[in-house]
């Protein structure tokens, strides 16, 4: 249960005024939205909307039964009322009279929540070397660039529209590394998943654009259930950035979304996350459940997968974005900044799972936890028997504000053969009132105090965002720690 | 008395932390170009006082009041209080971790220039600023690309307080016990740099329980303090005087 006492000063150093969640706002639009609840029914009605062929249906009502059989994971450090599933929308989508031709059909209210979002869909203002999928609750209104990339034989469009235009390579990678009977959420997202983004790199290809996905939810009610699917072919290389945010409501909002990576030979696929959905507020009431199963396959040899991930929002993280190291001389790599504030729960990590031959993995994790938050680290370093000369390092740092949050680490490792090589570094430290002191003693404000250290902690991590993420990142946990020292 | 008033005026002066009481009627008035020592027995305030003239949040001022510079500084914030010219060189300098000593030197040097209007300076042209500083307490420019403090030796950590100090070039300087723990060659090369920092326009209050800093350091006054107040005041001869017979006699 969470205690509504009021927040518990740990000192008197001045208070910086603390600022609210600047996305937190919702869109008024007139939507097409399914009753709450699920059944086979349900199921069967969001493969209907969007026209599916019957593959895609046999493979959700597959999910839909092996989901009704599982139940969810007790073994997350994590505590929270139960879910009631059937008070869920599963499709909400906004109104639109007719298929959309191009961008600039979208609706105004729309194209203005993503504006507000700092995300432009439009021509002029677009960002010049970002193609975009925005997500709006249940579908993508719309991906930018999209001609300009398919003249490199790049596709890159929402699932929904995969599905039908390219139903061979959804058939066949669809649940390839995240199979429906993964885990309890992954089941849940194969049966109601209603858009999500798609990339296709084609052999001898280097993406010419960063290509990047942007996640809203705007429905108080409807759960976000989305699909990402990135196939980088042989000799191809690609930069994924994927950003979310939602309304400020004081309910909890469902998100399960399942993102699989499949990198052939020579193949190196990037993927990055600035997550900052809403974190409920300083009394931890509202925010978003993210549930989210993110896999990637190294099936060549010579490939590389990367995940970077800053975790700043969300009342609740459930997330390990994990490589399997199929090929040999293949490279996995998750760099993560978590932090949490107020009474935000985050059990995040990653899985790094060698089969190959030489198959490297290196994991950073950072975690800052403040308030009366809880910041667990859970890592995998699984080696089979074949993975001869695997190597792993892995380093999982924790920082404390204040006296009331809480830090834990949880790394197991599997060695089973004897010519692994395997290093684990860990460290905890806390900011504390006398390092806040010693800032401002040299006149030096509390605000630009908590930003370097906090930079200071993250660097690491910052280093191997995007440039245009990396200053935002920088920012955004500067500022969802307003007020939560002193 | 000079016509101006004097830098630093303390009047009764009480101060409690979680309802203790520390600093009970304490008064010390500072002009310009005087060092005054504060010497006196552990536990008898000499600490919570220069953590009260920074402004330390966890210290609670319920009677008296503090003048720097002709106002009551109370109500100001301690960087406030730093950027009016107030400096305190940390008994134990705390480590910071992630955070390079130059950044943290240049944005402490920046803040103090944008306060009274001057332009910000470049890291380039920082680097020369603070390459000429480092001669000054004889520490090499490989402390710059180190964590603040982390890792540093106790010597090391108690240079770099000088070193800030002279960067910052505070008209008050507040050394809580700067010389303990140090070997000779080191106290040596503090004392230089603290007689490189003073000038008839500033002042130094030098907190430390060893006479052996004040062979170096000429104090104008020393000062006992015992249980919250100063209960004797004298010339440098009183600090020889302590150092033979400790403080029994003065109760």
């Amino acid at each position: 249960m969470i205690n509504k006492s009021n927040k518990v000063l740990n000192t008197n150093i001045t208070k910086l005024v603390s600022k609210d969640y600047q996305y937190g706002f919702s869109t008024n639009i007139e939507k097409d939205i399914i009753e709450k609840g699920l059944n086979e029914q349900t199921v069967r009605l969001i493969s209907e909307k969007k026209k599916e062929p019957k593959f895609l249906l046999t493979f959700r009502l597959k999910a839909y039964k092996k989901w009704k059989q599982m139940s969810e994971p007790e073994w997350p450090y994590l505590k929270f009322p139960q879910i009631n599933y059937q008070d869920i929308s599963y499709y909400s989508a906004p109104k639109s009279p007719k298929k959309l031709k191009n961008l600039d059909e979208v609706d105004p209210e729309l194209l203005k929540t993503f504006e507000k979002l700092g995300i432009s869909l439009t021509e002029q203002k677009r960002l010049a070397n970002v193609a975009i999928d925005a997500v709006f609750d249940s579908v993508s209104i719309g991906t930018t660039f999209q001609d300009e990339l398919s003249k490199c034989g790049i596709i890159f469009t929402s699932i929904s529209e995969a599905v039908h235009d390219y139903s061979e390579l959804i058939e066949k990678y669809l649940g390839s590394v995240v199979p429906i009977g993964d885990n309890y959420f992954s089941a849940l997202n194969s049966a109601v998943f209603t858009d999500g983004s798609f990339c296709y790199i084609p052999p001898n290809t280097t993406c010419p654009l960063d290509l990047s996905t942007y996640f809203r939810i705007n429905d108080q009610n409807a759960g976000q259930f989305e699909r990402t699917l990135i196939i980088a072919e042989k000799n191809s290389q690609v930069n994924y950035l994927e950003g979310c945010t939602a309304p400020q409501y004081d309910t909890n909002q469902l998100h399960a979304a399942i993102v699989e990576l499949i990198a052939l030979e020579n193949a190196t696929i990037k993927y990055s996350t600035v997550q900052n959905w809403y974190a409920g507020d300083e009394f931890g009431s509202g925010g978003i459940y993210n549930f989210v199963t993110k896999r990637g396959l190294c099936v060549g040899a010579n490939s590389t997968i990367s995940w970077t991930q800053v975790e700043t929002g969300s009342a609740i993280t459930w997330k390990y974005p994990s490589c399997v190291l199929v090929g040999n001389n293949s490279q996995g790599e998750f760099y993560s900044v978590a932090l949490t504030n107020n009474y935000q729960q985050a059990d995040t990590g990653t899985k790094m799972i060698h089969i190959g031959k030489n198959s490297r993995s290196r994991i950073i994790s950072k975690g800052i936890s403040a308030g009366k938050s809880k910041n667990s680290y859970r890592g995998f370093v699984n080696v089979t028997n074949k993975a001869i000369g695997a190597k792993n390092y892995s380093q999982c740092d924790s920082l404390l504000i204040g006296n009331l949050s809480n830090a834990n680490t949880f790394p197991y490792i599997s060695v089973q053969n004897a010519t692994t090589k395997i290093e684990h570094e860990a460290s905890t430290s806390k900011i504390g009132e006398e390092q806040i002191f010693y800032f401002l003693q040299r006149g030096i404000c509390l605000e630009k105090a908590v930003e370097l250290m906090i930079s200071g902690f993250c660097r690491e991590i910052f280093t191997k965002l995007p440039l245009e993420f990396a200053a935002e990142a920088d920012k955004l946990l500067t500022l969802k720690l307003e007020g939560s020292i002193g | 008395m000079t016509i101006n008033s004097p830098l630093l005026e303390v009047k009764d002066l009480r101060v409690s932390i979680n309802e203790t009481e520390i600093l009970k009627n304490l008064n010390l008035k500072i002009n310009k170009g005087e060092i005054h020592a504060i010497m006196g027995p552990n536990g008898s305030g000499k600490s919570t006082f220069s953590k009260v003239l920074a402004g330390h949040p966890a210290y609670s001022v319920f009677q008296g009041d503090i003048f720097f510079k002709g106002s009551s500084i109370l109500d100001l914030e301690p960087e406030q209080r730093s950027h009016l010219g107030i400096f305190l060189a940390f008994q134990y300098p705390i480590e910071i971790p992630g955070v390079s000593n130059e950044d943290f030197l240049r944005l402490a040097y920046n803040s103090k220039q944008k306060f009274y209007n001057k332009p910000e300076v470049d890291p380039i042209e920082f680097l020369s600023i603070i390459n000429e500083k480092l001669n000054l307490v004889n520490m090499s420019p490989i402390f710059l690309s180190r964590n603040v403090n982390e890792g540093f030796s106790g010597g090391e950590k108690k240079r770099n307080e000088i070193l800030q100090m002279i960067l910052l070039d505070s008209e008050l300087a507040i050394l809580d016990e700067t010389d303990s723990g140090l070997d000779i060659d080191a106290l040596k090369t503090i004392s230089m740099g603290i007689n490189n920092f003073m000038s008839p326009s500033k002042s130094i209050l030098l907190i430390t329980h060893y006479q052996r800093l004040l062979d170096y350091v000429k104090p104008t006054y020393v000062h006992v303090m015992q249980d919250g107040k100063i209960i004797k005041t004298g010339s440098a001869k009183l600090a020889k005087e302590l150092e033979d017979k400790g403080y029994q006699w003065l109760k």
